[in-house]
């Protein structure tokens, strides 16, 4: 069993940190993913380009998260599955497009980067980090959020299962902490 | 901005042209009339009715085309409902899916809420839109001979996403209501493509 660092920012000494968004990658693969759509995120820039290097999978930018909701439904009605990746403060744009995922039980995975939760220098990220998990949950989406890497990848490997085989709409929360401080 | 068009066309007789030989076609519907146009002209397994979700009726295609490359994904929807996804379309333009049509039928006006006049009916052009992010084709119908036209090169296969604007009379004719259960509807879809409903 490989040794699991607690937090991969810290490069302590001896311990090989956890490549968590090619661990991703890897789960979300092995699921069969056909389908990646995105709004940009640093948190998430590792995996979109691993993402975007696979003819495989079919990516697409968003100009709005939303978007990728709807593109999800599609995708599932037409056999394949896929994952949303966003920034937090893209799920308050999603609210009323996430009908059509809870309405209808289509398989959502969504990965959301926290901002707005932990050593945030921006107050303007604050509101939306406050409402991200409680508006999921008012819309009907279950979050599950993850704090280390480890803890990360086994939550999407759960997700990708309710979300693809129990018909759940299912946003996992990556936590600010396990991202890291913005640099400035 | 143009000079605001509002149109002549009888949207169910479009919705039939354009639905009639069907084949293959997949057809997904935004809210409001086009749901209700597409269900007039006959109910068909290969057609994915949308009850809300303003907005998402052009990208709910965009999905199911990536997904199924060999067949043509047909969205019916309203000027109101693609305004609203407007960013959608330069989504739509770089992903550039050759097998996704989409036809707006344009009648100016928000017909579910009172026949409040939109941006189209305001002066804004969707296929001027469509044509400035890229798509492979962009046209805008007005008469029969048009429609005619449009229904011919739909069956044609093209280079990227094609936008029609059909310019429909603004009316509200009596309502033909597809299913509402969201979940049926998709099972239904997904059956009639040959995936198992678990």
């Amino acid at each position: 069993m490989r040794t699991i660092a607690i937090d991969d920012r810290a490069g302590a000494a001896g311990v090989e940190p956890l490549d968590w968004p090619k661990e991703l990658y890897r789960v979300l693969k092995q699921h069969d993913v056909r389908q990646m759509s995105y709004v940009p995120d640093a948190g998430h820039s590792r995996l979109i380009e691993l993402f975007l290097a696979d003819a495989d999978v079919v990516s697409n930018l968003l100009t709005t998260e939303e978007e990728g909701v709807a593109i999800a439904a599609g995708a599932w009605l037409g056999g394949q599955r896929s994952v949303l990746l966003m920034q937090s403060s893209g799920v308050g744009n999603c609210i009323n497009m996430l009908s059509l995922a809870t309405i209808g039980r289509f398989p959502l995975l969504m990965l959301v980067t926290m901002r707005g939760e932990w050593a945030e220098f921006n107050p303007w990220q604050v509101p939306m980090g406050l409402a991200t998990e409680p508006a999921l949950a008012a819309i009907g989406v279950r979050t599950l959020r993850a704090d280390t890497p480890a803890d990360l990848v086994e939550t999407v490997r759960s997700a990708v299962t309710l979300a693809y085989d129990a018909d759940q709409q299912v946003a996992v929360i990556i936590s600010q902490r396990l991202l890291g401080t913005k640099q400035w | 901005m143009v000079t605001p068009v509002i149109g002549s066309l009888e949207r169910r007789a479009v919705v039939a042209r354009l639905l009639r030989d069907r084949d293959g076609l997949l057809v997904v519907t935004g809210l409001g009339s086009p749901s209700y146009d597409v269900h007039a002209a006959g109910d068909h397994d290969g057609n994915f009715y949308l009850w809300g979700a303003m907005g998402a009726a052009a990208l709910v295609g965009l999905g199911l085309a990536q997904a199924k490359p060999d067949r043509t994904v047909m969205v019916v929807t309203g000027d109101g409902e693609q305004l609203m996804g407007l960013g959608g379309l330069a989504t739509i333009a770089i992903a550039a899916p050759a097998n996704l049509v989409i036809v707006v039928l344009d009648n100016g006006h928000y017909g579910e809420t009172g026949m409040q006049r939109s941006h189209t009916g305001l002066g804004i052009d969707l296929a001027s839109i469509a044509r400035a992010a890229g798509f492979a084709g962009a046209v805008t119908v007005t008469d029969r001979a048009g429609l005619e036209s449009a229904a011919q090169s739909i069956r044609e296969r093209a280079s990227g996403p094609r936008l029609y604007v059909v310019k429909v009379k603004p009316e509200n004719l009596p309502r033909s209501l597809p299913p509402r259960d969201g979940v049926h509807l998709k099972n239904r879809l997904r059956t009639h493509l040959g995936f198992v409903v678990a």
